[in-house]
C-alpha cells in the first residue's frame, strides 16, 4: 500500500495507533473515531499532528467539535462500490469548512481516483502498487466536466459561455 | 433535437478511451471480475444468459435520423441485425462480444451516443415524454431540463456509488407519459401563478419487489434550484439508503422506512446549506442549453388538408390514423407513433433495415427527429399531415404500421427468460401468443384502451405493476407461472394493480386473459368505460370469478 498526496508517492507520517495501546509521546497518530471521542482531553492538548480514521456510517457533523484540532481525517472505502464517503468528503469540505489532509482509505482504485480528488480528498491510501504510477494519468484522463463540485474545474457550460465570450 | 458540441464529443472521446483501457486491464488480469464489473456497467455493458448486453442510452428517447441510422450499423455490424427498445427509452443490443464493444462505442461515439450510466448504481439516463415538444398545452419543453439533469448527473464524483441505482423521470403536459409516479425521482414542471416554471418533486416511486407509488415533497420548487435540490436529495440517499441488503437499497425504502416528511425535513436541512451555491441555475446556464434545442421551421398549414381527407376514404388508412396519430401544437401537422407490436413479434424490436428505413422516412416527413417511447415504441413528432398517407404507406411496407397503439396487442415486454439470467420465465412467447390472439384488429378496438405489462421476473423490467392486466412470471417448483394483476396505472394517477388470483402456468395464462377481456365486455357500463375504469369501479372480483373457470 502507498500513500499519494499532491501526485507523488510520499512516506506516511502518521502512525496508527490501536485503540488499547499507549499513546506515544511524540510523532504524528491516527487515532480511531472512538479513541478521539474517549480521549479527547489529552489529544486536543497535544504537540504533535493528530488525525482520525472516521467510519463511513456516521455523519461527520459528529466530527466537526473536533475538526480545528485535527491535521488528517481517514475516510472509508471499505469497497470500491460503497460510496458514503464520497458525501463525507464534500461536507468536511464545503460545510464544515475542513482544509486538512483528507485520506482516501480502504478499497481506494485507479478508476475512482478522479472522483474521490474531485470530492475533496487529496491523499490516497492506494490498494494495488500497480495503480500509483497512473495516478497523475488517472487525473489528467478527463478536461471536460459536466458539474460544478466545488472543486475548481471548470464546467463544460461555463467552458463554452466563455468561449463564446472570447469568440 | 439537441446540438451536441466539440465539448460532448471530447468527452464521449475520453469516456471511450477509458473504458478500452478497462477492457484491456481486464483482460490483462489488473482488474478484477467484481471490479470491472461495476465500471463495464456505468458503461452498459451487462453479461447475460447467452452472451454480453450493451445497453445505449436515447437521453429523453430523443434521436436523430444519423443516431438511428447509426444504431442500425451497430445492430448490423457487432449483433444479430436487430436492437430491442426497453421501457426506458434505451436500445440493447443482446448478442455483442466484448472484445467488440469499444469498437461499438467508438463508432456510436462518433454520432454522440454512448451507454453511459444505463446501469450501474449511478443516476440513470433521464427519461421524459416522447411527444416533448410536439404535444399540444405542455408548459415547457421537459427535455431542456432533462438534459440539464443529463449533464449534472454525468460522471457525477459524489454519485457513482450509490446504494442502488436511480432513476429520474420529468414531464410537462396534462397527460404524464412519462410515469413519473413510479421513478425514484419524478418532476412535474408546471407555472405558478406569477408564470415562474416551478417543480413539483416526487421521491420513492418504483416498482421491482416492493412497489411504490411516488410520494410528492416538495411543490413549486423554483426551477433555479433544480440542481440544488436534486443533489441535496441524492446526498441523503448516498449518506443513508440501506447498503445491507440490495433488495432494500433503493431510495423508495429509505423514505417509506424514515417518512416522507422526515425524508423531506433531511432534504430541506441539506438543500438550505447549497441551495445559494454554484448549483443554482441562472438565467445564462439555462438559455444556453435551451439555445442548443433545435426545433423544426414549421410551415404555415391548415389541418385536415385535402390529401389527408382524400385518404381517409381508404379504410385502411383511416384505421392506422385514428389509432396511430395524435394532434400536434402546431396546425397542419401531427404526430405519429410507429408500432414496434406486430402481431407474432417481439415487443420493442426493430431490424437494421426498419430503423434505417424509418431514419431515411423521418429525414424525408419528419424533420429528422424520431423518439423513443417508454411503451417500446418509436415516434415522429413532427410530421405534416399531407403527408401522412404517403408515411403510412413506406411505415406498412416495413411492418411498422400495425393499428394497434394502446390497444391489448400494444404490450410491455421485458426480455425475459430467453435472454436474461434474472428472469424466472419468458415473457416474449407470450407477449407473440397474446398478439396472435387478439390479432383481429377490430377485435382489439372494441376492447378498447388496454395496456398489457409482462415482466419474467419480481425486478418487474416489463413495469407489470401499473400495467391494466400485469403479467408477472415466477418459479414454481421449476416451472414457469404466473400472476397476474389488474388495475395498474401509469399515468398521472398512478397505481398498482391488484392481484387476481392464484398464478397459472404458461398455457392457461391467454386463456384467462382472453376470460377477463370477455368479462369486462360484458361488464363495462358503455364503450366510454375502458378497462381500468370497470376495473375500478367493480374491483377485482366479478374478474376473479369468471377469470379460472374454463368455458
Amino acid at each position: 500500500m502507498s500513500l499519494v498526496k499532491g501526485g507523488k508517492r510520499i512516506e506516511d507520517s502518521f502512525i496508527l495507533i490501536e485503540d488499547d495501546a499507549v499513546l506515544p509521546d511524540d510523532g504524528a497518530i491516527l487515532v480511531s473515531a472512538a479513541r478521539l471521542e474517549a480521549d479527547w482531553s489529552t489529544l486536543s492538548s497535544r504537540v504533535y499532528p493528530v488525525g482520525v480514521v472516521w467510519p463511513n456510517n456516521r455523519p461527520v457533523d459528529e466530527l466537526a467539535p473536533y475538526l480545528s484540532a485535527l491535521s488528517l481525517v481517514a475516510l472509508v472505502f471499505p469497497i470500491f462500490r460503497d460510496g458514503r464517503a464520497y458525501t463525507q468528503a464534500h461536507h468536511l469540505r464545503e460545510r464544515h469548512g475542513y482544509s486538512g489532509e483528507l485520506r482516501a482509505t480502504g478499497n481506494v482504485l485507479r478508476d475512482q481516483f478522479l472522483f474521490m480528488d474531485r470530492a475533496g480528498f487529496d491523499a490516497f491510501e492506494i490498494t494495488k502498487e500497480g495503480d500509483v504510477d497512473a495516478f497523475i494519468d488517472a487525473l489528467k484522463r478527463y478536461t471536460v466536466f459536466y458539474q460544478p463540485t466545488g472543486d475548481g474545474r471548470t464546467t463544460v457550460l461555463r467552458q463554452r459561455l466563455s468561449a463564446r465570450r472570447a469568440g | 433535437m439537441y446540438i451536441y458540441d466539440e465539448y460532448d464529443r471530447t468527452f464521449l472521446l475520453q469516456r471511450g478511451a477509458e473504458f478500452r483501457d478497462q477492457v484491456e486491464r481486464r483482460l490483462a488480469g489488473a482488474l478484477t471480475e467484481d471490479e470491472f464489473k461495476l465500471l463495464r456497467l456505468m458503461n452498459g455493458v451487462y453479461l447475460q444468459l447467452h452472451a454480453y448486453m450493451l445497453r445505449i442510452a436515447i437521453p429523453y428517447g430523443t434521436l436523430s435520423s444519423d443516431q438511428l441510422r447509426m444504431l442500425a450499423h451497430v445492430a448490423r455490424r457487432y449483433d444479430r441485425n436487430y436492437g430491442h427498445f426497453t421501457t426506458r427509452q434505451n436500445i440493447q443490443y443482446h448478442w455483442i462480444k466484448l472484445e467488440e464493444i469499444p469498437d461499438a462505442m467508438a463508432d456510436l461515439a462518433t454520432v454522440g451516443i454512448h451507454g453511459i450510466q444505463t446501469s450501474g448504481n449511478c443516476i440513470r439516463n433521464v427519461t421524459t415524454d416522447q411527444w416533448a415538444g410536439a404535444v399540444p398545452g405542455e408548459v415547457d419543453d421537459p427535455r431542456v431540463w432533462a438534459e440539464i439533469i443529463r449533464q449534472w448527473s454525468t460522471l457525477h464524483p459524489e454519485f457513482s456509488f450509490l446504494p442502488r441505482k436511480f432513476k429520474i423521470a420529468v414531464s410537462a403536459a396534462d397527460e404524464d407519459r412519462a410515469a413519473v409516479l413510479i421513478h425514484d425521482i419524478g418532476l412535474r414542471l408546471s407555472r405558478d401563478k406569477a408564470g415562474h416554471l416551478v417543480f413539483r418533486v416526487m421521491v420513492g416511486g418504483g416498482l421491482g419487489r416492493t412497489p411504490f407509488i411516488g410520494k410528492i415533497i416538495r411543490e413549486d420548487l423554483p426551477s433555479e434550484h433544480l440542481l440544488s435540490y436534486l443533489e441535496a436529495i441524492v446526498r441523503v440517499y448516498n449518506a443513508e439508503g440501506r447498503r445491507d441488503n440490495i433488495y432494500k437499497a433503493r431510495i423508495k425504502i429509505l423514505v417509506h422506512e424514515i417518512g416522507a416528511e422526515e425524508f423531506a425535513r433531511r432534504v430541506d436541512t441539506e438543500w438550505q446549506a447549497i441551495k445559494d451555491g454554484y448549483l443554482k441555475l441562472d438565467d445564462t446556464a439555462v438559455d444556453d442549453i435551451r439555445a442548443r434545442f433545435r426545433y423544426p421551421a414549421f410551415e404555415q398549414l391548415q389541418d385536415a388538408p385535402f390529401e389527408l381527407a382524400a385518404a381517409l376514404m381508404n379504410p385502411a388508412f383511416a384505421r392506422w390514423h385514428e389509432n396511430s396519430v395524435a394532434r400536434h401544437k402546431i396546425p397542419g401537422h401531427a404526430i405519429v407513433t410507429i408500432s414496434l407490436k406486430p402481431v407474432g413479434g417481439t415487443p420493442g424490436d426493430a431490424t437494421s433495415e426498419q430503423m434505417e428505413a424509418i431514419a431515411d422516412l423521418a429525414d424525408k416527413f419528419a424533420f429528422g427527429e424520431i423518439r423513443v417511447g417508454h411503451e417500446q415504441n418509436l415516434c415522429l413528432p413532427h410530421v405534416r399531415q399531407r403527408d401522412l398517407p404517403e408515411l403510412w404507406r413506406a411505415l406498412d411496407a416495413i411492418g411498422v404500421a400495425t393499428p394497434n397503439i394502446n390497444l391489448i396487442t400494444d404490450i410491455i415486454s421485458c426480455p425475459g427468460l430467453d435472454y436474461c439470467s434474472l428472469a424466472n420465465a419468458r415473457s416474449i412467447p407470450l407477449a407473440q401468443e397474446l398478439t396472435e390472439r387478439f390479432a383481429d384488429i377490430e377485435r382489439a378496438k372494441k376492447v378498447g384502451r388496454l395496456h398489457v405489462n409482462i415482466s419474467g421476473c419480481i425486478n418487474a423490467c416489463g413495469h407489470h405493476h401499473i400495467g391494466h392486466i400485469g403479467i408477472l412470471g415466477v418459479d414454481k417448483n421449476g416451472k414457469e407461472f404466473y400472476q397476474l394483476t389488474l388495475g395498474g396505472k401509469a399515468d398521472e394517477h398512478a397505481a398498482l394493480g391488484q392481484l387476481l388470483g392464484p398464478a397459472v402456468p404458461y398455457d392457461d395464462v391467454i386463456n384467462v386473459i382472453e376470460r377477463v377481456v370477455d368479462a369486462y365486455l360484458e361488464l363495462r357500463e358503455s364503450e366510454d368505460e375502458v378497462f381500468v375504469e370497470t376495473v375500478k369501479r367493480l374491483g377485482i372480483a366479478p374478474f376473479k370469478e369468471r377469470a379460472y373457470v374454463a368455458g
